[in-house]
């Protein structure tokens, strides 16, 4: 009840005091019509003043990156290393993500039970994934239980146990989820739309979580080598971002993670480039009765170290990745085909791909994908010096959005981290923004967005939409049945 | 809602979410805050947060699907999107046009008793958000036109079928409420509507709908992140005030909803898995229970030790996954399980265990440990609903609820209260009063043809 005080006190004091400017005294609100003839003029833009990074090191070498906030009592520490699904053997898709659910399954002298208690018990969130370029561990936990959750973090990062029979309790989950993708129409584009880009012989043509057959090979050792491996200090990274002091967490993580010692040579090769696909190829998954084709347009596009990245984010801006761009304005609000269109660059650390996307109605497929094909062709030609202005404010200027929460904060050094981008990566990235001129932006519209050299995939009800499709011309038709993509091993009974 | 980039919407929303909010007992739980009402009515609250050089304005208009009739189900939600298409002093497209330039952004969603906006914009850029906000409340039928309504509608028409015919087990929420809720009941009807409803919305249900609901008498707005309260004052009363006051706002209510026995459904669907839906109707929220069956949920389905997950999914491993949730809303809440079967296992085997587990829970209160295992985890959601100010479930959204359904707008530290002060045997009677195996819901969602695993009564 007191907690209401502060509160009382503020509106009194703001009761007492005159409204400067207008004559809107409280009480007497102006009752003028204020002029709405054009917008507000905006002021001018206030900095966003994040608290420094400090960069300090445990002493076996481990980099440990602090950002001091104190508004909440919460505290996100994040383990990141340097592997993941792109560090996977091409016959064993899925080991990086498997070997890294694992970790909290059971380590140091706790079994997977008792690391779920006893997070729960501290009201910790604790998980452990692998994306393609990097694994983590993470936690977030309120402040005055860090103390009890960083042991605990430090076993499921440096010593986990894999026990036998948690790996099969897992498989059986991971081999379900993967029968589950068959019913998903995203989840079914996406594997399609991965394998008509890069084909089986490339890492990023399956799935970071590998297929059903990989899964079911993967064994005990694999994981246990590929975690000794990959997991070492020399390619890590701890993140800490909330309100905690910087000594005193160093002086935490020295206890339980300044014996950590790497065990491994570290990980293998890289992802080799793509090649870049040659033409345009069509391919339709059949779903019987689907009320929407889910679409998949790209190509294979630039890792994230291309120079180019600034512009192309801009550009993607323009072209799917805000409401208003031009695959949204088309799609959803000129035609309501859609509820949504988008389109995007997922940078990775090999060439990731440039996805342009939607789900429509079904019978509105081929109108869709005309649409489509009509912006990436507009989006090579014609792209305003106003558009331009508009997608880098907008992207700039809400940059301070992604740095609000400890672990928006913590993302982002990890990106920083796993990329090795300069150490003011987030410093200069609004005038690195800023610094994107119109004639960068149609370069790259023209070099990355070439609709004659694009994969096509529509997931959806063949019988209605092929005849459609294929009277568009876009190139060969091929099919793939669900089973084509997932297996045929398990088709329910 | 209007859309998600990148994202697909939740299904979650055909039954009112519950927002919980932040705290801690080391630093004060409190959300400080300015309030005021304008002579039109509209309530205004003001919160300072100096973390981003960002301002989070939230509009929480009190109307939801509850007040809409049987035959234009689906409307409340399909005006949310005509929201965005201009105003009398704003042409279509420049209130994403505007924003965007500016580096905010903006969403919408619509539930059974409100619906909310949110705009998110650099601080320099609030007058903006508050000139756009105030001209769609007080000059949007000027801008209004039955084109703009019918491609909205064809939008709406494919956020149902992504979010709920063409998504596996999608259905089965837009059969929850129908079946829990009696047809006079204002919960009865998915808030996403019906194909045939949302065709026969006509341009003059809009302009109806306007004067009715969207009048500043039936609104709250937050304006809660990086400001000067007396500065985002002046500025609220300069772009609001002549926003004139809507019609009187009648009291709504509700029947009551009982369920007198046991229903048992199946539905077929596009699924390679059999799943269980049991529902039952529970405490409204803040009422007492409420809390406990909040409390309970977790007890159920909360982490690898909670007591469905343990036997069905780590123990039996006859189970994929289970989650239970209360679901609160003012004027009716419910409680409901869901479990996916593996492979080869049916749906009346899962029910069994789940009775059995019941069944335990209703003769013994849980240990104390798992109370509190589940309160700590309920008390570190509220610190992290706290780390975000504007957006979805963020702290402007969490003061417009507490208003709205608690009656003031920094309602944070009573929230958790509700949940630490309670003893293992609210829980467990809890439990015993509305988890009834006479007065319940059983939904089974099975493969196409295989209604054999659906769950069977017993004999």
């Amino acid at each position: 009840m007191r907690r209401g005080l502060p509160a009382v006190a503020l509106a009194l004091l703001v009761f007492a005091l005159p409204a400067s400017g207008q004559k809107a005294a409280p009480g007497k609100p102006d009752r003028s019509k204020p002029d709405r003839s054009k917008p507000p003029a905006l002021g001018p833009v206030r900095p966003l003043k994040l608290p420094p990074v400090l960069e300090l090191r445990l002493s076996n070498g481990l980099p440990v990156f602090v950002v001091e906030r104190h508004e909440v009592p919460v505290v996100q520490v994040d383990a990141v290393v340097r592997a993941g699904a792109g560090n996977d053997p091409l016959e064993k898709p899925g080991l990086a993500s498997l070997t890294a659910d694992m970790l909290d399954e059971g380590a140091g002298s706790r079994g997977t039970l008792e690391i779920s208690d006893e997070t729960d018990f501290l009201g910790a969130d604790l998980s452990a994934e692998a994306g393609w370029d990097s694994a983590a561990v993470a936690l977030h936990v309120p402040v005055k239980r860090l103390d009890k959750a960083l042991p605990i973090f430090a076993d499921v990062l440096v010593r986990p146990t894999f026990p036998a029979s948690e790996i099969e309790r897992v498989r059986k989950d991971r081999l379900t989820e993967l029968l589950q993708w068959r019913d998903e129409p995203a989840a079914i584009a996406s594997v399609a739309f991965a394998r008509a880009l890069y084909g089986p012989g490339h890492r990023y043509g399956t799935a970071t979580v590998g297929t059903e057959s990989s899964v079911r090979a993967l064994s005990r050792s694999d994981l246990t080598a590929f975690h000794a491996r990959t997991f070492r200090p020399e390619d890590a990274a701890i993140v800490v971002v909330g309100d905690v002091g910087a000594d005193s967490v160093r002086g935490e993580l020295e206890k339980v993670l300044g014996g950590w010692k790497a065990s491994g040579p570290g990980a293998a090769a890289e992802v080799p480039a793509a090649p870049q696909v040659p033409g345009r190829e069509v391919w339709i998954v059949d779903r019987p009765g689907a009320a929407q084709s889910e679409i998949r347009i790209g190509r294979i596009g630039p890792p994230r170290s291309t120079p180019d990245y600034f512009a192309l984010t801009v550009m993607n801006t323009i072209l799917g990745g805000s409401f208003t761009s031009r695959l949204m304005q088309n799609l959803r609000e000129q035609h309501g085909y859609a509820y949504g269109a988008r389109s995007r660059f997922d940078f990775r650390l090999s060439s990731g791909p440039f996805v342009a996307a939607a789900a429509v109605q079904t019978d509105k497929t081929a109108p869709a994908l005309t649409e489509f094909f009509k912006e990436l062709e507009a989006i090579r030609k014609t792209i305003t010096d106003a558009e331009v202005a508009k997608a880098k404010n907008y992207v700039a200027l809400s940059f301070p959005a992604s740095l609000e929460t400890t672990g928006d904060i913590a993302s982002r050094l990890a990106e920083q981290f796993v990329y090795r981008l300069p150490n003011d990566w987030i410093q200069t990235y609004v005038s690195r923004i800023g610094a994107v001129t119109t004639a960068d932006v149609r370069r790259v519209a023209s070099e990355y967005v070439d609709p004659g050299k694009v994969a096509v995939v529509v997931v959806g009800d063949r019988g209605k939409i092929e005849s459609e499709v294929k009277a568009l011309n876009l190139g060969p038709i091929k099919t793939w049945s669900v089973d084509d993509l997932f297996g045929v091993e398990k088709k329910s009974k | 809602m209007k859309v998600r980039l990148g994202l697909l919407p939740l299904i979650a929303a055909a039954l009112l979410a519950s927002a919980p909010a932040g705290a801690q007992e080391t630093k004060k739980l409190a959300v400080p805050y300015v309030q005021f009402t304008l002579p039109n009515g509209l309530d205004v609250i003001l919160h300072e947060d100096h973390r981003v050089p960002m301002v989070a304005v939230s509009a929480w208009y009190h109307v939801g699907s509850a007040r809409e009739k049987p035959g234009r189900t689906g409307f409340a939600h399909l005006f949310e999107h005509i929201m965005f298409e201009g105003s009398g002093h704003v042409a279509e497209g420049n209130f994403d046009n505007w924003l965007e330039a500016a580096g905010g952004d903006n969403n919408g969603s619509t539930d059974n008793d409100r619906t909310n906006y949110w705009e998110t914009v650099p601080s320099n850029a609030l007058e903006l958000a508050l000139f756009l906000e105030s001209d769609r409340m007080g000059y949007l039928l000027d801008a209004m036109s039955p084109e703009k309504v019918n491609i909205q509608r064809d939008v709406v028409k494919n956020e149902r079928r992504q979010s709920y015919e063409n998504r596996p087990y999608g259905m089965a929420f837009l059969k929850l409420p129908e079946e829990l809720f009696p047809p006079s009941h204002p919960y009865h009807w998915p808030v996403i509507g019906s194909m045939e409803d949302l065709t026969s919305a006509s341009y003059e249900d809009v302009v109806q709908f306007f004067k009715s609901w969207y009048g500043p008498n039936n609104t709250s707005l937050v304006v809660a992140g990086d400001i000067d309260p007396r500065e985002a004052r002046r500025l609220v009363e300069k772009w609001f005030s002549d926003v004139p006051r809507g019609a009187a706002v009648p009291p709504i209510a509700a029947p009551p909803a009982v369920l007198t026995s046991e229903k048992r459904l199946t539905l077929e669907d596009h699924v390679q898995l059999p799943r269980l839906y049991l529902a039952w109707l529970s405490p409204v929220a803040f009422a007492p229970g409420d809390e406990a069956m909040t409390v309970l949920s977790r007890v159920l389905a909360s982490g690898k030790n909670s007591r469905l997950y343990k036997r069905l999914v780590y123990d039996l491993q006859i189970a994929q996954d289970v989650s239970a949730s209360q679901n609160s809303g003012p004027l009716g809440s419910t409680f409901l399980l869901i479990v996916t079967a593996r492979e080869g296992h049916g749906l009346s085997e899962i029910e069994k265990v789940v009775v059995e587990e019941l069944a335990k829970v209703k003769r013994d209160p849980p240990a104390a440990r798992e109370l509190e295992r589940a309160v700590n985890q309920i008390e570190s959601a509220f610190y992290n609903g706290l780390e975000r100010v504007g957006g979805f479930g963020g702290v402007a959204d969490q003061l417009n609820a507490y208003e709205l359904y608690a009656g003031r707008p920094d309602y944070f530290a009573e929230d958790l209260a509700r949940y630490t002060s309670l003893d293992p045997r609210d829980v467990q009677a809890a439990a015993n009063r509305y988890l009834r195996d006479d007065a319940r819901l059983v939904l089974s969602v099975v493969p196409q043809g295989k209604k054999a695993l659906a769950a069977e009564k017993k004999p």
